[in-house]
């Protein structure tokens, strides 16, 4: 009897001490994931390979996947990527998965609607049974209005530079 | 008058005399002129003609927009033939908005509109016109100089700098102009006086071209305000904050305007567009330019219509003596490499070189050897050598605090560097990448922008969603009870 209770009363003690910890000493997740989730997009693309910015953010957070892997943030995310953890990063690993953005072949859409209610920056206008159009500006190129047309009419295309965004490349001097 | 030591700088071989003593001619009308929206920095022009639609010469093809911007005049009267892109006169080749005109030979003027007495009317009305008249800085900046007049506003000016040091090699349309248009240069340098209201004004020009200076001092004896001061030939005595600095010994600060030691600086081309713009009411639709260098077979000095072809000026010169090794719009300390011909001439283009290998001694690059030349080239009193350290490793932010900002790209560096490294090439793909990532920096901001816009409306069409339903059901079970 004396045993039965003790060990109930040590249960119980013991019980709510953990119960109360987990309540006051909670830690929300990793805090470095919520840093890198707040560097990221948070456009939910899926360009990565991960279902969206926050599992792509753990997985640079526990060192499973690299920084160079966000596709629409470009070398600007890298930076202060590597910035926060404290890597060092070979940029020129970058310039094979350049920034892309829809389009739209008007002969084929048929103005369903459902590739604008996929995108998740807003980017694509158009009505019911109206023709639908990408606004370049606002378009990540994450491909998601790709996969939902019936009509197979929209395409990712690269973007070119234009006067104002073209620059000179960087030397390659095999020298120095 | 005392002058003042800018550090740094280099001393290239002149190369002037090939075409100094051409006298400036004008060029045949070529078939068609090109003519892009954009030769100016800031907003492109749009253009305001349509297609097969006349034009008269003179007529306004494409306005400005904008605070800072140019529009652009019809070179020759005829038909506009094409609207569209076309290669610019750029290292790309990339294509830009071009209107294109075929000239029907009559080069017929629109009514000019003079103005009678310049010097008795306001002078923001100077300005004004100077603005209408499209014109921009003529030494290469391009930057529109209406703007720069209206400096007065926000400044307190003291002096008008004109800057016909012309420091390039091989360039003499600044020189020839000088000798050739002295009274009309003069005067247009003293309108713009006038509509700066500045106390004095300074001729500053380099003492390789010493029949310039006689000729503008000749002309400048009648105004007291006037000086014309010779100033040492030494490359880049033409870029505008060494230029002040030599003539007052006051440094502008890092990435301010001269304007804030009070003075602002024009160049002599300018000068004369301006005279042209005011006096005879003629906007600018042609310029002088150099067509120079060892692989050209004749020397000129030509005033060419806006938009005319490259390839028309080389044919008018006589073409190639040899296959150029690399062809050159501007100077060749800071010109740009000219991939194709048949791009336009446009309101910044002072010359066109054709060098030979000779001449551009173009050699594989060497390591660094750290013998700090170019510390003591650089007019700016940076590190190149640290700079485009930092730029190969990709390292922005060091070459940015490095001083990758205040650099001039004026190739001085690259000028003395033994080794060959291309140092300016470094500068602007470093500063070309800073652009680039704020550019992406910004995208980036605009799209958490977006999808916190696209949450919230979810929410709310949820929201209105909800109570729509709660309506219903309140209505329903009203209607049963």
């Amino acid at each position: 009897m004396f045993a039965v209770l003790s060990l109930t009363l040590m249960g119980l003690a013991l019980g709510a001490l953990l119960g109360i910890a987990a309540r006051y000493l909670a830690v929300d997740g990793n805090p470095l994931q919520a840093e890198i989730n707040e560097i990221l997009p948070g456009s939910q693309c899926g360009q990565c390979g991960f279902p969206g910015c926050n599992p792509a953010a753990e997985a640079i957070a526990n060192g499973s996947a690299p920084i160079t892997i966000c596709i629409p943030g470009g070398k600007a995310i890298v930076e202060k990527l590597a910035a926060k953890l404290g890597v060092t990063i070979d940029l020129s690993a970058l310039s094979d998965n350049t920034p892309k953005f829809a389009f739209i072949n008007e002969a084929l859409c048929i103005g369903c609607q459902r590739c604008f209610k996929r995108c998740p920056t807003d980017a694509i206008m158009g009505g019911p049974k109206q023709l639908h159009t990408v606004i370049t500006d606002a378009c990540t190129g994450c491909g998601k209005c790709v996969d939902t047309c019936p009509t197979e009419c929209i395409r990712l295309r690269e973007i070119k530079p234009t006067l104002q965004t073209w620059h000179w490349h960087k030397p390659n001097e095999a020298m120095v | 008058m005392k002058l003042f030591n800018i550090r740094g700088g280099v001393h290239p071989q002149e190369r002037k005399d090939r075409s100094a003593h051409c006298p400036i001619e004008h060029v045949p009308m070529p078939e068609k002129l090109r003519i892009p929206v954009q030769q100016h920095i800031g907003n492109p022009a749009i253009p305001t003609v349509h297609v097969g639609e006349k034009v008269l010469k003179g007529q306004l093809i494409a306005h400005g927009q904008g605070m800072i911007s140019a529009p652009i005049h019809a070179p020759t009267s005829g038909t506009i033939s094409k609207i569209g892109n076309y290669h610019a006169p750029h290292p790309s080749g990339l294509p830009v908005l071009t209107i294109t005109l075929k000239p029907d030979g009559k080069d017929e003027w629109i009514d000019l509109q003079p103005i009678e007495n310049p010097f008795e009317i306001e002078p923001s009305a100077i300005s004004a016109k100077v603005a209408a008249a499209g014109i921009v800085g003529m030494g290469g900046a391009t930057f529109p100089s209406a703007v720069k007049l209206n400096l007065r506003n926000r400044y307190r000016l003291e002096t008008l700098v004109i800057n016909g040091a012309e420091c390039e090699p091989y360039l003499t349309c600044d020189d020839r102009l000088m000798q050739e248009y002295t009274a009309q240069v003069l005067d247009g340098i003293r309108l713009m006086g006038y509509a700066l209201g500045v106390k004095n004004i300074i001729i500053a020009i380099e003492n390789n071209k010493p029949k310039a200076q006689q000729y503008l001092k000749l002309e400048a004896e009648k105004f007291n305000n006037i000086k014309v001061i010779g100033v040492p030939t030494r490359y880049p005595m033409g870029s505008e904050k060494h230029l002040v600095q030599t003539l007052t010994g006051l440094e502008t600060p890092a990435r301010a305007l001269t304007a804030d030691i009070g003075v602002v600086v024009h160049n002599v081309a300018t000068a004369f567009a301006v005279h042209e713009a005011v006096r005879d009411g003629k906007p600018l639709i042609s310029r002088i330019v150099t067509i120079s260098g060892g692989a050209m077979r004749t020397a000129k000095n030509l005033r060419v219509l806006i938009g005319t072809p490259i390839q028309h000026l080389i044919d008018f010169c006589g073409g190639f003596d040899s296959e150029p090794d690399r062809l050159l719009l501007g100077g060749p300390m800071m010109g740009q490499i000219l991939p194709i011909t048949k791009v336009p001439i446009v309101k910044g283009s002072n010359g066109v070189l054709a060098l030979t290998r000779a001449e551009t001694q173009s050699t594989a690059a060497l390591a660094c050897i750290r013998c700090a030349r170019c510390v003591n080239a650089c007019p700016c009193g940076l590190l190149p050598l640290e700079m485009a350290a930092f730029t190969r490793a990709d390292d922005l932010d060091g070459a940015t605090k490095a001083g990758l900002l205040d650099c001039i790209l004026c190739g001085s560096c690259a000028y003395v560097c033994p080794s060959h490294i291309p140092l300016v090439q470094y500068f602007q793909y470093a500063r070309g990448e800073l652009v680039d990532r704020q550019r992406q920096q910004y995208q980036q901001d605009e799209t958490k922008r977006l999808i916190a816009q696209r949450a919230e409306r979810l929410e709310r069409e949820a929201q209105a969603k909800r109570e729509r339903l709660a309506k219903q059901k309140a209505a329903r079970s009203e209607a049963t009870s």
